[in-house]
């Protein structure tokens, strides 16, 4: 059975099948800054006086926080008065915040066989720890904060398996890149999307993190991997958030296996019918990647793309500002200069990396290559603050969206890449491999 | 008339309206830069009425409900669309902005045309070419969310909160359009 049915059906009770619409109770509700402001009113007019459960609903005040301007300061305080208000335990402010999608593993909050939704598209990343998340709409989450449960269409599942081992430089970044380039940005629209293989074995859970968190760019409801011992060693290695474990048992599971060769893509392939499709990639062969303006489906090899000149690089977000990321980009940033006409911008993602990468001497050797290292934001990413592109400027970023103006002027250019390549191309000033300079 | 704004494939909501505007929740706000990136003359010429269509995957990206409320507020009456993304899809339900999903008329349908939707019989109708086309209506539980005015009406009255019992079901993920 398909990750995602088993989740859904051990918490309806039943076999549920795609298609099927179920109401289930949900773990986990979370909203940010700019989207609890469209929820507030919705929740106010539902009529209930108080929340479901104040420990189930975490609030992240991420992304325009630190405030970027007068507006933004108006909805972080809105947020900060519900939150006030409502007594939840669970709200992160300036001090304590972080891109919410890497501070919720971190700070202990998701756990495997998990159900939850947020008021975020990139909700999705959870299921990196072998959860079901999704994310929703500010007037869906107001619902669920008042009551605790949410209508679900079952999806059908697409299992997509890198097989083999990944070469040098080459993590989760570019395995999903890949996957964009081969599947579109509607290749998984309504579905779950599964990895597999034994390169996603061998993944790091923030290189799975990285994965799941961009489903949604190729339309999926969730991205899922299924639990193993590095999802158990990372869960040792963090305090569990009391309250706010599933709200129905959940013992570790197996996963179904499939016979689809490396290279081939099927239809109804899994063992048991329960994946619409499988996809099979063979992870030795993907180079490092970058997808072009504008879309994230518009993958190429980085090498393909040396003439590329840049003005702008940030590492960080929610797809890539966790300290392994930070260790890539500073195996390659240390004893070297970035490019006189690039402004290179770091952002560790909480406050916890923050400390580990001042411990390890990383925000150092990033200052002395002549980058910025900032406090935690979503910031750049959409084109709010702490980096906006003007007319005509490129950017290497390692964030999840190159639209039209995501990060800026409407001329202006991203290029998402994972932390090799962007710290490379910080280094070179135009779009660059690893290889080239370390 | 109600007069089309025709846009292409894989339409995102940061071009529908940009995240730094998301540092409100004003729908006129909003909607004075409604497509601003893609199309600078849509702000100032859209009319109440008015139809927006896309191709595939229409509101793709981000969760903000800012979309759906930007467009709603600058006036337009329905989207068509050759399909949507889920959660854009979910936001216009549950904000009561009517979508048609009409993945045989987009191809037919240019900027400027004249179209209108009779919701009852489920007909889009180009009234530039005269073709017209049926639409595959939304499952119940869909339908009730739109009948209700919105998911926050149909809550308050499952909730019991609003005239009298618990009536029906719906909600949640209604929007999932394509294994219906």
């Amino acid at each position: 059975m398909s990750l995602t049915l088993d989740i859904f059906s051990a918490r309806a009770g039943k076999r549920v099948e795609p298609g099927e619409l179920v109401e289930v109770d949900i773990d986990l509700v979370l909203a940010n800054d700019i989207t609890v402001p469209l929820s507030i009113p919705e929740f106010n007019k539902i009529g209930v006086k108080k929340v479901f459960d104040p420990r189930r609903i975490v609030l992240v005040n991420d992304h325009f926080v630190p405030n970027k301007d007068i507006l933004s300061a108006e909805q972080a305080a809105m947020a900060r008065r519900f939150a006030r208000e409502q007594g939840l335990p669970y709200f992160f402010d300036v001090g304590t915040m972080g891109v919410e999608h890497a501070l919720l593993p971190e700070q202990g909050f998701i756990s495997p066989g998990m159900i939850m939704v947020g008021a975020d598209s990139h909700t999705c990343t959870y299921g990196a720890l072998g959860a079901f998340s999704t994310g929703v709409g500010s007037t869906d989450a107001a619902v669920a904060m008042a009551t605790g449960r949410m209508w679900f269409r079952i999806p059908p599942s697409i299992q997509v398996r890198f097989e083999g081992k990944a070469k040098p430089w080459v993590g989760g970044k570019d395995f999903i890149l890949y996957a964009l380039s081969r599947l579109g940005v509607d290749g998984a629209r309504y579905a779950s999307l599964e990895f597999a293989g034994e390169a996603i074995s061998a993944l790091s859970m923030e290189g799975r993190l990285t994965m799941c968190n961009m489903a949604v760019e190729l339309g999926a409801k969730n991205g899922i991997v299924a639990e193993d011992d590095v999802t158990r060693a990372y869960l040792a290695g963090r305090t569990r958030r009391p309250g706010v474990e599933p709200r129905v048992a959940w013992p570790p599971r197996t996963q179904t296996s499939s016979s689809v060769a490396v290279g081939q893509s099927k239809a109804k392939a899994a063992d048991d019918g329960s994946y619409a499709a499988v996809h099979v990639y063979d992870a030795s062969k993907i180079e490092p990647m970058v997808a072009r303006p504008h879309l994230p489906s518009n993958g190429a090899a980085a090498a393909d793309l040396s003439g590329t000149r840049i003005d702008q690089v940030v590492i960080g977000s929610c797809t890539n500002g966790r300290l392994e990321d930070l260790q890539v980009a500073a195996r390659i940033l240390t004893g070297r200069k970035v490019h006189p006409d690039v402004r290179c911008i770091i952002i560790p993602a909480t406050p916890t990396i923050y400390r580990q990468a001042m411990e390890q001497g990383l925000i150092e050797a990033f200052m002395e290559a002549g980058a910025a290292v900032s406090t935690p934001t979503c910031g750049p990413c959409l084109g709010g603050y702490m980096g906006v592109l003007a007319a005509g400027e490129r950017c290497v970023a390692t964030t999840n969206r190159n639209f039209v103006g995501r990060m800026g002027h409407r001329t202006s250019e991203v290029y998402l890449a994972g932390p090799a390549v962007a710290a490379a191309s910080a280094i070179l000033g135009r779009v660059a491999t690893p290889e080239e300079v370390a | 008339m109600a007069k089309v704004w025709r846009y292409g494939d894989n339409i995102d909501t940061d071009a529908i309206i940009p995240a730094r505007y998301l540092n409100t929740w004003d729908a006129a706000e909003l909607a004075r830069h409604c497509f601003e990136d893609v199309d600078q003359t849509f702000a100032a010429g859209v009319r109440p009425g008015d139809v927006v269509v896309g191709g595939t995957n229409f509101g793709c990206g981000s969760s903000r409900e800012h979309a759906p409320v930007a467009l709603k507020a600058a006036g337009v009456s329905f989207v068509v669309a050759a399909n949507y993304a889920r959660i854009f899809f979910r936001n216009s339900i549950n904000i009561g902005l009517p979508l048609v999903e009409a993945p045989d008329a987009v191809g037919s349908i240019k900027a400027g045309d004249d179209v209108t939707f009779d919701s009852a019989a489920g007909v889009l109708t180009n009234r530039t070419t005269g073709q017209s086309w049926t639409v595959r209506p939304f499952p119940a539980f869909l339908t009730e969310i739109v009948a209700a005015g919105g998911l926050i009406p149909l809550t308050r009255r499952r909730l019991g909160l609003e005239g009298g019992t618990s009536a029906g079901e719906g909600g949640g993920d209604a929007g999932e359009g394509d294994d219906r």
